[in-house]
């Protein structure tokens, strides 16, 4: 074959290839994501649907509860109405009152519940000048 | 002393614009300000190390009038983390950007002195930007002054947190950091070249050392992070696409498929744009890790907050990506290589299908970690994808790559006959056929179809690089006579950045075969124990024998004594505990204040060849906490004089009144008060031992983890071996001149060739044409040294038609 014409026909099916990838890269991401929310935009959520929550625990509201806790959260600014979450299984070394958290899970009835293995904590700022109290 | 600092900074600063100014003023070959140029970026080193040996005898003297020192530092804080403690902080990590940066221009500029001289200028001035803008960020950003001073300094500082306090910390940092600015050296080199219209493959030969030592230092932050997380942050897991990780891996990626293109360009001269371009991204990549650290755009576990040099740093990315394209635009013409991939079956175009695997990788990540600020672009919402997407197109793509590194080593450089494919592919396949076969029997490695993918393509790899080793030690034994494992070793060193590149690739490999195991066929499991209670997880019998305590002035440690058995018998105990600090920097107080800092998770591990065992621990310890707060109860009101508290309490209480009153009563108060009240610690911290409570465990059997570290420890020598320098060089013949370079560089690839050829790689025939190619453009370098102009500034490229 020509091979000014077998170059092109590469360069076609490696574009091709290329932009069919990126579609499919599109298309999932588009589904597949939950939506990130604060506590207080959650207060109100349906149930059912997954979201990502952001929010700040409150100090001194987390209780054991079976194999799992129980706790409060509110929005990052420590602002709005404290959202109830409960969360199964472990949770990582750097949660506690204060620290900001993100986890995934959905609303049922008036509280958030975690997904288990979902749960992460902010590390401590360690480049923050301010002490995180 | 932090006068002199800020004196000595910026002096600095003035050096980085000075030096640049010299080089771009002398860019016509004036040696005077070249050599001026090149002290100045010495001096500039020598500036920044003074700084930061000044903030370091700060940390290590407790010099608390130092804000950094006060902010991230104390008297208890082990002397190694307080010289560790500079990176912790936002102006610590610049300076040390600073003072990498500054080194690696040192020793490029040290390494080009002799040649390069048009292209040198150019690079010199975009490595001073870097360090003027570093420099001026820290000089001129008030957030950030790494010399800002308290007016009265407190008596110790805040410290560093605890969970930080591990050995890893305090080289992952650093590592990472040496990773992404080594990395300003080959995009600097490459700026120049394009500027220059020196587009061969000298920049690339000037710089390979250092993107390769970029490439390394990145790799094994990655993989001290990867550690830290395993062992210390109590998740049991190693990865968790956390922007800032991706942020890390990205460049990595980058700098890998960099690292290989620029072979194709230094052996057949193509791939010019794709090269310029891969530097460019993969700068830039480094810059976008150094932002996304600083400027909580992303919401992440390792987002620090403070936004004040986050603009900054985005401004940089933004000047660095529009400068650097329209530069490669406007030299197309010139970047665009008269040759062609001769055939579809050579190692560059499995090269090719590698970068473009690698880039795609980096895109996906780039995607899935960019796609929070997409989706609130496109709906408003933001919305971010967790790991089970990157997984999805990750994997793919990363078995895709254990196949194309299988076959690359195999082929040989620009075109291979069918008959001697047939002979290399023959073993490797064989043997993946064999290892498949034997996984699919004797193991339920089917049960993961990908994972079993990554196997068989991993032993094909692995067999495939085998066999160049055999083939390759048998060929020099044939042309040296010397006994075998001499020989391996003789082929090795010989060879050292085609092996060691091998070595790499078996490091990697190992690696992934580490992570397709221990993330497909793992065990994890949260199980409650009460004291002698027994567990079974995935066949192991796990007994909680006993609850430990241990208590000292600034934590509890709350654990237990774990027997394992597997078939009956008792293997071994793991003591896995969980520590709960005082507040950073408070060794006093209340016993109360114990439960008011961090709690950090010690983990019990058992690692093994085949599998680890994990566990860490949730103690219940809600018995000892109402026992503190009876007993801190009891102690306020026994030193307030309560009816019917004991005589020694009524003293202390009458003591600590009068120390009220009287300051030179305080230190003998205080130290009463530590006495009764760590007794008292001790004592309900002891209670513990007697619990009958269910503790939390949290098992993981993970299979083949260990082999993640060792595979990337292997990766590691490997590198060291392709840096090493050649024999002849470290005799001090020095490669001086870029005609002696060029002339190397060619030679190299006719010994090459010649031991493909007698490792049957290459068939005889298609030696002979090969051989007598580059047998005649070596001779055109050559006549080229002869008359001189072998050192000149016009790009020499064996302009000669080939064979399609």
């Amino acid at each position: 074959m020509d091979p000014q014409r077998k170059r092109k026909i590469r360069l076609v099916v490696a574009l091709s290839t290329a932009v069919l990838l990126a579609v499919a890269l599109i298309y999932t991401s588009f589904s597949a994501s939950s939506e990130a929310k604060e506590p207080s935009e959650l207060l109100g959520a349906a149930p059912g649907t997954s979201y990502e929550m952001t929010g700040r625990v409150v100090k001194g509201s987390i209780q054991r509860e079976g194999n799992g806790i129980a706790f409060r959260v509110v929005d990052r600014d420590g602002s709005g109405q404290a959202l109830p979450v409960t969360y199964t299984g472990t949770v990582p070394d750097p949660f506690r009152g204060g620290r900001e958290i993100v986890l995934t899970g959905a609303m049922e009835s008036g509280a958030f519940v975690g997904e288990p293995e979902t749960l992460i904590t902010k590390c401590p700022s360690k480049f923050t000048t301010k002490s995180d109290g | 002393m932090a006068s002199l600092g800020s004196a000595l900074l910026g002096l600095a600063f003035l050096a980085a614009l000075a030096a640049g100014a010299l080089a771009l003023a002398g860019r016509k070959g004036d040696e005077r300000l070249l050599t001026l140029s090149r002290r100045t970026v010495y001096a500039f080193s020598g500036l920044i190390i003074a700084c930061v040996v000044i903030i370091e005898s700060a940390f290590a003297r407790d010099d608390f009038s130092f804000n950094i020192v006060t902010q991230h530092s104390s008297i208890e804080t082990p002397s190694g983390y307080k010289l560790a403690a500079m990176w912790s902080s936002q102006e610590g990590s610049l300076l040390l950007w600073a003072l990498v940066l500054s080194l690696a221009a040192s020793a490029a500029l040290w390494a080009t002195r002799h040649k390069l001289r048009d292209l040198v200028p150019w690079a010199t001035a975009v490595m001073m930007g870097v360090a003027a803008t570093f420099t001026g960020l820290l000089l001129f950003v008030p957030d950030v002054d790494p010399f800002a001073t308290l007016d009265s300094p407190p008596p110790d500082g805040i410290g560093l947190n605890p969970l930080l306090q591990h050995p890893s910390m305090m080289i992952h940092p650093p590592m990472l950091y040496s990773g992404y600015v080594a990395f300003t050296v080959p995009f600097a080199f490459a700026i120049g070249a394009l500027v220059t219209h020196r587009l061969d493959a000298e920049w690339i030969r000037a710089t390979r050392r250092f993107a390769l030592i970029a490439w390394a230092f990145l790799g094994f932050g990655l993989l001290l992070g990867a550690r830290w997380s395993y062992t210390e942050l109590g998740w049991g897991g190693y990865w968790a696409w956390d922007p800032v990780e991706n942020a890390a891996l990205m460049p990595w990626l980058l700098g890998t498929a960099f690292l290989h293109s620029i072979m194709v360009q230094e052996k057949r001269g193509m791939l010019k744009v794709w090269n310029a371009s891969l530097i460019v991204g993969t700068f830039s990549m480094a810059l976008l890790g150094t932002f996304l650290v600083r400027s909580g755009v992303l919401q992440s576990i390792h987002a620090f907050g403070d936004n004040t040099v986050g603009p900054y740093i985005l401004g940089l990315i933004g000047v660095v990506l529009v400068g650097s394209t329209a530069l490669i635009v406007s030299r197309l013409d010139d970047l665009r290589s008269p040759k062609r991939i001769d055939s579809l079956a050579s190692r560059e175009s499995v090269f090719l299908v590698n970068n473009l695997l690698l880039v795609g990788m980096t895109a996906v990540i780039f995607w899935g970690t960019f796609f929070p600020l997409i989706s609130e672009l496109f709906t408003g919402e933001k919305a971010s994808l967790a790991a089970p997407w990157f997984d999805r197109y990750t994997t793919p793509l990363a078995i895709l790559l254990v196949v194309f590194t299988g076959i690359g080593p195999l082929l040989a450089w620009r075109r291979v006959s069918w008959e001697s494919a047939k002979r290399v592919f023959r073993l490797p396949l064989a043997f993946a056929a064999v290892v498949t076969v034997v996984l699919v029997l004797f193991s339920d490695a089917e049960s993961n179809l990908w994972a079993l993918a990554l196997f068989a393509f991993a032993a094909f790899a692995l067999a495939g690089l085998a066999q160049e080793f055999w083939t390759g030690a048998a060929a020099r034994r044939r042309l040296t006579g010397e006994p075998g494992a001499q020989a391996l070793v003789g082929l090795v060193s010989r060879n050292r950045r085609r092996y060691g590149g091998y070595i790499v690739h078996i490091g990697i490999i190992v690696l992934l075969i580490g992570i397709a195991a221990s993330s497909s066929f793992q065990t994890n499991r949260d199980v409650e124990l009460k004291p002698g209670e027994s567990t079974v997880v995935d066949g192991r019998t796990i007994t909680y024998v006993k609850p430990t305590v241990a208590v000292d002035a600034e934590k509890f440690t709350f654990g237990s004594v774990l027997r394992i058995e597997e078939d009956g018998e008792v293997v071994g105990y793991v003591r896995p505990s969980r520590r709960f600090f005082r507040p950073t920097g408070q060794e006093s107080g209340t016993i109360g204040s114990f439960f008011a800092g961090e709690a950090t998770s010690e983990v019990g591990l058992r690692p093994g060849p085949w599998h680890d065992l994990w566990i860490a621990e949730q103690p219940n310890i809600a018995d000892v906490q109402r026992g503190v707060r009876l007993a801190d109860q009891g102690f306020e009101e026994c030193v307030r004089g309560a009816p019917g508290t004991p005589q020694q309490c009524k003293a202390l209480g009458a003591l600590m009144r009068a120390a009220a009153a009287n300051p030179s009563l305080r230190a003998q108060a205080s130290s009463q008060i530590e006495q009764v009240q760590s007794g008292a610690a001790e004592q309900v911290a002891k209670s513990f031992l007697a619990t009958t409570a269910a503790s939390t465990f949290k098992v993981i059997v993970n299979p083949l983890v260990t082999w993640m570290w060792i595979g990337g420890i292997i990766a590691l020598a490997g590198a060291l071996i392709a840096l090493w320098p050649t024999r002849g060089r470290r005799r001090g013949a020095l490669v001086r001149t870029e005609a002696d370079a060029r002339k190397e560089a060619k030679y190299r690839e006719i010994r090459d060739a010649e031991l493909d050829h007698a490792a049957g790689k290459l068939s005889d025939e298609d030696f002979a044409a090969l051989d007598a190619e580059l047998r005649e453009e070596a001779i055109e370098i050559l006549d080229g040294v002869g008359n001189g102009n072998g050192n000149g500034a016009h790009p020499r490229e064996p302009e000669k038609a080939e064979r399609s």
